[in-house]
């Protein structure tokens, strides 16, 4: 075998054995993400008030923290009632929902989530007031943290 | 596989009346995605902690609907209007029904 048959051997072996690592379930597009958010939350999100804090470029997707925080007084008649964030390029795209009230006086969540590979990460909070507020970040996933072994 | 569940909590020492603080809580838990694969090719059944709670003296202060998504040893950090002094109890929940228990206590003033 020359040098280009080796070459291309050993390409086609990795792809090969990329696929056979990769799990059987098809991975969760743009469109189950926001579908997963209507369902989550009924209205038309506003965009702001949201903050999502996670690193442009995550080494690992088995951990990547994130943090969540609204921008809310947090008191009785204008408060964060829940929190839920979704990844779009996830198998599944859900990834965590929390109900909060004014006895948190702080609207902010911190978590390590897995990511699967270069994806958008969209938080969603719903108001007192049953407004909808939204912001979506993207994260670059080095090594994607959901299939492998 | 067993499961050795530690659930971990930390709260600030000196809290004063009405502070905001931060609760961090981990759980010691492989949250298996059920997307992975063992060396048969087979997939792994997923098992996850898939609820977390807090209760302030007894009044729920916290509720998480965790997915496959959060990573292992699920690390999640709220905050809390620190009131009165008292307990803080935690309960997270296994796919497989177990309830893993933690209490912290709280000190206020």
């Amino acid at each position: 075998m020359d040098r280009r048959g080796l070459i291309l051997g050993a390409g086609a072996f990795s792809t090969a054995s990329l696929l056979a690592l990769l799990p059987g379930a098809a991975e969760a597009t743009p469109q189950a993400a926001a579908e997963l958010l209507r369902k989550l939350a009924k209205g038309a999100p506003q965009h702001g008030r949201v903050t999502l804090t996670a690193p442009d470029i995550a080494d690992n997707g088995n951990a990547v923290p994130l943090t969540v925080s609204v921008a809310s007084p947090m008191t009785e008649a204008d408060h964060v009632t829940a929190i839920h964030v979704v990844a779009d390029g996830n198998p599944n795209p859900g990834v965590i929902s929390v109900r909060l009230g004014p006895h948190n006086g702080r609207a902010e969540v911190t978590l390590r989530i897995r990511l699967a590979s270069t994806e958008k990460v969209i938080a969603l909070a719903e108001m007192k007031d049953g407004s909808l507020w939204t912001a979506s970040r993207d994260v670059a996933v080095i090594v994607g943290g959901c299939g492998a072994p | 596989m067993v499961q050795d569940v530690q659930p971990r909590i930390r709260i600030p020492s000196q809290i004063k009346p009405g502070e905001v603080i931060e609760v961090k809580t981990l759980a010691t838990h492989e949250m298996e995605s059920g997307q992975r694969r063992d060396a048969a090719g087979n997939l792994v059944p997923r098992r996850i902690i898939n609820r977390l709670t807090c209760t302030y003296n007894g009044r729920p202060v916290f509720e998480a609907a965790i997915e496959p998504a959060v990573a292992a040893n699920p690390y999640i950090a709220f905050f809390l209007k620190a009131t009165e002094s008292g307990t803080l109890d935690f309960a997270w929940t296994d796919d497989d029904g177990t309830v893993y228990r933690a209490r912290q206590a709280i000190k206020v003033g």
